[in-house]
């Protein structure tokens, strides 16, 4: 299957980073060749729906802002268990940013998430979204605030996918056309067919459209604060890959205050504009960007945690359009040529698998941008020049 | 012996029914001539007293099976007393019930003993069934703030459907079965016929008339069941 690689970028992310979007679109006769799995025609439509008509979609009906949530000294234990689940643990997710919480299993990342939405009682501490404790609301009225997506998903069996989505508004006692126009507004942002897949039952959804509806389903209600755990943990990696470079570009129009629990670190790299690394027992090793992370873990456990590989990760995150490239009005012969779009890490990949030589860059036009070459990656990192500098 | 006055075996002197005379293994002109009088009613007193006792026991069994659901440590006692009743001899429990103050020789102890059989089989298929919807559902459902009632009524018991059907469709095959020997406590049903069949030394046709009846209501009510189970379930079809 021949496949189209753009790397785009699209501008207008939270300030604390651009958004990663990676789209690849297959050709027709690709599409038409896999019929039956996730068709990488679905992402496509989605990711042209949210990407070059985002303008004629216009904002959400009724938008509500996000809210900040502040952790503050929370901690959990359990009865019979000897060491917290949770200790002192602190953390602000500014409004409209994507916090990740990542650890090894036992680091209580899912425990902590589950405290926000009182799933699990406290045990110390305060939570507090937009300044007011959620241990004053009502715990039921509070959960219909907050968006709610598991890894296995959670979809009723019994209710058809426009029903499922409408769960919240139902419970909120929305009128019954409020919520059909809703429910259709976000089918079409996920980029599934209200006609079509509206009516069927989850049953006859294939795992990636579940997960899709299972996103659409916890923003129903335009909620302040959205939590996931694992959203994507369960679906084969080039899938994942796909929903995650969706829901970037989905968080990029609704801008929610996002909890994202995952125990991958490069999900973690790649999805949150701050993360939260965790260590056994519940307490907090670092929080920081993406990038700080990479660059300057605070300790071994955290260092270990992100990986060797950490430089590279580093690179990961920015692309050629990001750093001064050198003059290549003199560059003669042959040279692979690279879109600006691509990141700092698979150019050097490609460079490498070219021998070392430079690389052409071309902007999105087509035109030649300027060079790429080993000295100028060695520097990136070290500061010698803008955007990847650590 | 109780045995409620009943048709008899039809002139065995100078009929003109040599069918009957002769008791010949089944005489379709005494099952039309004695269908108004002797094997509808006897049918309809059957069905009667099948949707009452099922109806009862379903809505005991169900409030027993969503208090067991929430306290988990109701279910052994519950299991126990049901399972104790279950097992004492039908015969025996219709019996048992008539020097009860209140209850005698009347439909109210024909429908205790029956209702009594069906609480062990729907107590244990509701409670299977609500035990059986998946954790990630309900954790769903929490988490988007359903309220324990909105979590039971919309998608828990929804959920249990499959099995409460199931429950059902086997109580109320047993409750057609037990209920032909209400007659024994003076309670008509398909089993009246029955009993005056055996009474009157074994007339064939209505022995026969009556038992199947009996059999082709529990069919009947059995695939009733299964279509409204279809009816109810349109998530569980073309899978």
């Amino acid at each position: 299957m021949r496949e189209r690689r753009v790397h785009a970028i699209a501008a207008g992310r939270a300030s604390t980073s651009a958004l990663r979007a990676e789209r690849g679109l297959s050709d027709s006769a690709g599409r038409a060749s896999r019929p039956g799995r996730i068709r990488g025609s679905d992402r496509a439509e989605f990711l042209v729906t949210v990407a070059e008509h985002a303008h004629e979609l216009g904002p959400l009906s009724s938008p509500r802002p996000a809210l900040e949530l502040e952790l503050r000294n929370v901690s959990k234990r359990y009865p019979r268990a000897r060491e917290a689940a949770i200790e002192d643990l602190s953390l602000t997710v500014g409004a409209g940013e994507v916090c990740v919480l990542v650890g090894p299993s036992g680091s209580g990342k899912t425990t902590a998430m589950r405290l926000i939405n009182r799933l699990i009682p406290l045990s110390g501490g305060d939570i507090l979204l937009g300044g007011r404790s959620v241990l004053d609301r009502d715990e039921v009225d509070l959960r219909r605030e907050i968006g709610y997506v598991i890894q296995q998903i959670g979809l009723f069996p019994h209710q058809t996918v426009a029903e499922n989505i409408a769960t919240v508004p139902r419970l909120l006692g929305w009128r019954r056309e409020r919520i059909a126009e809703r429910t259709r507004e976000l089918l079409e942002l996920i980029g599934m067919d209200p006609q079509e897949i509206g009516p069927r039952y989850p049953s006859a959804l294939s795992g990636g459209q579940r997960q899709r509806v299972g996103v659409a389903r916890a923003l129903a209600a335009d909620p302040p604060l959205l939590l996931m755990d694992e959203p994507f943990g369960a679906i084969d990696p080039i899938n994942r890959a796909r929903l995650q470079d969706e829901f970037l570009g989905l968080q990029a129009r609704v801008r929610k205050t996002v909890v994202f629990v995952t125990h991958d670190i490069d999900e973690a790299i790649k999805m949150g504009d701050r993360v939260a690394v965790l260590r056994q027992g519940g307490t907090l090793a670092q929080y920081a960007t993406p990038g700080e992370l990479l660059c300057a873990p605070v300790d071994e456990f955290v260092a270990a945690f992100v990986g060797a590989d950490r430089g590279l990760k580093r690179l990961g995150l920015s692309t050629l359009a990001d750093i001064a490239l050198l003059d290549a009005t003199a560059l003669r012969g042959e040279h692979p040529r690279v879109p600006d779009s691509m990141t700092l890490r698979d150019a050097l990949s490609t460079l490498l698998l070219g021998g070392g030589g430079p690389l052409v860059v071309l902007d999105g036009a087509g035109l030649v941008k300027g060079q790429f070459t080993l000295e100028l990656a060695g520097g990136v990192l070290r500061g010698g020049d803008g955007g990847a500098a650590c | 012996m109780l045995i409620a006055a009943a048709p008899v075996i039809p002139n065995l002197g100078g009929s003109a029914y040599a069918c009957e005379r002769a008791n010949r293994l089944f005489c379709f002109d005494w099952i039309s001539r004695n269908w108004g009088g002797v094997l509808w009613p006897a049918l309809r007193e059957h069905i009667l007293l099948t949707v009452v006792a099922v109806a009862i026991g379903f809505a005991i069994s169900a409030a027993l099976a969503v208090a067991a659901h929430r306290r988990r440590a109701l279910e052994r006692p519950i299991v126990a007393v049901t399972l104790v009743v279950y097992t004492i001899p039908s015969i025996a429990l219709f019996e048992l019930l008539v020097p009860i103050r209140g209850l005698g020789l009347s439909v109210r102890s024909a429908e205790v003993a029956l209702v009594s059989y069906t609480l062990l089989i729907l107590f244990r298929n509701i409670l299977t069934g609500l035990r059986e919807v998946p954790e990630e559902v309900l954790d769903a459902a929490r988490g988007m703030g359903m309220s324990a009632r909105q979590l039971l009524w919309r998608v828990e018991l929804p959920l249990a459907l499959p099995a409460i059907v199931a429950g059902l469709r086997i109580a109320t095959v047993t409750v057609i079965s037990l209920a032909t020997i209400a007659p024994l406590i003076g309670v008509q049903s398909l089993g009246t016929p029955i009993f005056a069949a055996i009474g009157n030394n074994l007339f064939k046709t209505e022995l026969l008339a009556a038992g199947g009846l009996a059999v082709a209501l529990a069919l009947i009510a059995d695939g009733a069941f299964v279509l409204a189970q279809r009816a109810l379930t349109p998530w569980s079809r073309g899978r």
